[in-house]
């Protein structure tokens, strides 16, 4: 870089400064919303309630109720009851207590609470208790403490283990790999013949096809919902994995040839020919030299036709059965848990990162091919 | 048959079946039908050559005609047909689509989101762009802020439930409100602005591709306009908005009208999200209404959404045809 304009700015510092500030503030903007998902998924469904996903990281204070245990004995001053909340092992610090459900955190620890009827509860910091009641004859029945404490942040697989396990989501995300796998690579087999064809062999209306790919890249694929849907009822093959791979294939064609065409007009031309001087034939050309030349286009096509079949809602819905054998994991997640457990954000938050992880580990370690793949459809 | 196995086995017929028929019919034409020896060595050659083409061809014409060329016509035709598919009532459902009001609202909701989304995601992406061009951690911000791409958009609509929950101990944004002493809200139920509570899902999953791209086309700008007007006493901003920006404008128009085309076609947001209650219907979302139960007023929406993308479309033709000329 030559001589950058902030240094003629003559405020490189501050310039630079502000940059860095501003860029940070859109990155925790950026992630904000997903971190707080990722970390609602680790916790259960009491934390999730009781604090924001922003104070996981520090204990949060939750109200217990528990029965007292032991027997009365009987003391100059009245029946008298002690013991520890926390039971014979526990142990934990008392922010408040009290002795009604309505109030159960009506004292502070230490101090000597009235009850009703001349009752006294006192319950120190470490949980120690002492209930008194003057009455003449001893309680029939064991009176319930109140009581807040800190309760230190838990993180559990818990979410992970009743969506995966018990809700079908492993059904779900098989499916999901059913739909995605020949989705993807049956339309990069077709597309990378075809754009070959347009690219490297000399036929009439070639010129023509190209232009009406280009032109079918932005019809609405809502637009084939219903008609195709009628078609394939008509051959047979109605509402099936075979019907949502021949829709994906067909949807994902006109990017993946214009993407692979794009590429393969660019090899150099000298290769291609001197293989055809020497006798081989276009399908040899394709399978020996150009196939393995362009592995950067594929790869960069099969991360986008992965992601988008991965994601997809929409021809999931119209073009599997809505039976829940056949779900793919965004239908899962939108027809049935934001239905059925729309308040159970922990499971909500686990069934979301099941179904992104697969994406974003894809993305994370092919985000080269994913950019070049961009840029080569985009920037001319 | 345990799914998995049946998922294995269907995808080795699926793929099988695709590879079978290029290997097959190259081997037909090149070894029976036109092979390259005996005395019309040279001729059949020649034919197979003229045919190949047309064989490599041929499972890419036959999907694109049958899921993408046919459907254009295929929908408008049952666009004409009442709600079984029986009876032909011409434009009926059109008309009674202009005069529904929540199909009006679905077409003045889809006229904001093509108005805000693409601009808000390519200023964005722009910004980044720029923003991060001379950071040392630039990649990394960059591929933190590309991320959401990656994301489903029913992933991302529940990463935003999240930030919209009415509860304050879950949603970030009644929190805030009640930190500073506001009774919370429901953002998705907020007449008209709840729509922009749902735009800002899909722009937020959309800046990282505008970025990825304008900041390509920000490197692609030669060095010597931005020394000469370095020389000239340029100040950064004007530098930025007077020298490269005209020069990336080309890029710009793309990337925009990229995203105008999703926004066109994303139904997943508002139906995840809302499900086109509160007001937020759009037309993709209110043509799933009718999926599966009125296919005539069904594709008469899809034909809607066809015809704004037809300039776009248009313009998409014209250019290539330039371009391969």
């Amino acid at each position: 870089m030559a001589a950058s304009d902030d240094g003629i700015a003559g405020a490189k510092s501050s310039l630079s400064l502000v940059t860095n500030l501003s860029v940070i503030f859109l990155v925790v903007l950026w992630l904000i919303p997903t971190v707080g998902l990722l970390v609602s998924s680790f916790r259960d469904r009491d934390a999730i309630s009781s604090s924001g996903w922003w104070n996981a990281p520090f204990g949060t204070e939750q109200n217990f109720a528990v029965g007292a245990e032991g027997d009365f004995v009987q003391t100059p001053e009245g029946w008298l009851l002690e013991g520890n909340v926390f039971g014979d092992e526990g142990a934990g610090e008392i922010t408040a207590f009290g002795g009604r459900r309505a109030e159960p955190t009506a004292f502070e620890p230490g101090v000597t609470g009235e009850l009703v009827r001349g009752r006294t509860l006192t319950v120190e910091a470490n949980g120690d208790y002492r209930y008194l009641d003057p009455g003449d004859t001893a309680p029939s029945r064991n009176p319930t403490l109140y009581f807040g404490t800190e309760v230190p942040p838990s993180f559990s697989t818990g979410n992970y283990e009743s969506i995966l396990f018990s809700n079908g989501m492993d059904v779900a995300f098989i499916n999901t790999l059913t739909v995605t796998i020949p989705a993807t690579i049956i339309p990069i087999l077709i597309a990378a013949f075809a754009a070959y064809a347009l690219a490297w062999m000399d036929f009439p209306f070639r010129g023509t096809i190209i232009a009406i790919i280009v032109g079918l890249l932005v019809v609405p694929l809502q637009l084939a919902l219903v008609p195709m849907l009628k078609f394939h009822n008509q051959i047979g093959i109605g509402q099936s994995f075979y019907g949502i791979w021949f829709a994906h294939t067909g949807f994902g064609l006109p990017l993946a040839i214009y993407l692979l065409r794009n590429y393969m007009v660019g090899l150099p031309r000298d290769i291609i020919e001197s293989a055809k001087v020497d006798g081989a034939t276009d399908f040899m050309v394709f399978t020996k030299i150009v196939l393995p030349l362009s592995f950067p286009a594929l790869a960069s096509f099969a991360i986008f036709q992965f992601l988008w079949t991965w994601n997809d809602l929409l021809v999931a819905k119209v073009f599997l059965p809505s039976n829940s054998e056949s779900w793919v994991m965004t239908v899962k997640i939108a027809d049935d848990l934001l239905g059925s457990r729309g308040g159970d954000w922990g499971i909500l938050a686990a069934a979301a990162f099941v179904s992104i992880a697969v994406p974003l580990i894809v993305f994370f370690t092919m985000q080269r091919y994913l950019v070049r793949g961009l840029l080569a459809g985009s920037v001319k | 048959m345990s799914p998995l196995l049946q998922g294995i086995l269907t995808v080795i017929i699926g793929v099988g079946g695709c590879i079978g028929y290029f290997w097959t019919s190259n081997l037909v034409l090149d070894k029976v039908l036109f092979p390259p020896k005996g005395p019309n060595a040279g001729r059949n050659i020649n034919r197979a050559n003229q045919i190949r083409p047309w064989l490599f061809l041929l499972p890419a014409l036959a999907a694109l005609t049958l899921y993408l060329v046919y459907p254009v016509f295929g929908s408008f035709y049952r666009s004409l047909f009442n709600r079984a598919g029986t009876d032909f009532i011409g434009l009926g459902n059109y008309g009674a689509l202009f005069g529904d009001t929540e199909f009006r609202t679905a077409l003045f909701n889809n006229f904001l989101w093509v108005l805000f989304v693409p601009a808000a995601a390519t200023f964005l992406g722009l910004l980044v762009a720029q923003l991060t061009d001379r950071l040392s951690w630039g990649n990394i911000a960059k591929s933190l802020i590309f991320m959401p791409m990656a994301i489903s958009f029913v992933g991302a609509s529940l990463i935003w439930k999240f930030v919209y929950a009415v509860d304050p101990e879950i949603g970030i944004i009644n929190a805030i409100r009640d930190t500073i002493g506001m009774s919370p809200i429901d953002p998705l139920q907020v007449g008209f602005w709840n729509n922009f509570f749902l735009m800002v899902i899909l722009v937020w999953i959309q800046t990282g591709f505008a970025m990825v791209i304008l900041s390509a086309a920000l490197r692609g700008i030669p060095e010597e306009t931005i020394e000469a007007a370095i020389i000239d006493g340029a100040s950064p901003v004007q530098i930025f908005f007077k020298i490269k920006i005209p020069q990336i404008m080309g890029t710009i128009v793309v990337v925009w009208t990229t995203i105008t085309i999703l926004v066109l076609k994303v139904f997943d947001i508002v139906y995840t999200m809302t499900g086109g209650n509160f007001g937020t219907q759009i037309l993709p979302s209110y043509m799933m209404e009718y999926m599966f139960r009125d296919d005539g007023r069904a594709t008469a929406v899809a034909f809607v959404i066809m015809l704004i993308v037809l300039p776009v479309m248009i313009w998409n033709i014209v250019q290539a045809r330039k371009e391969v000329r």
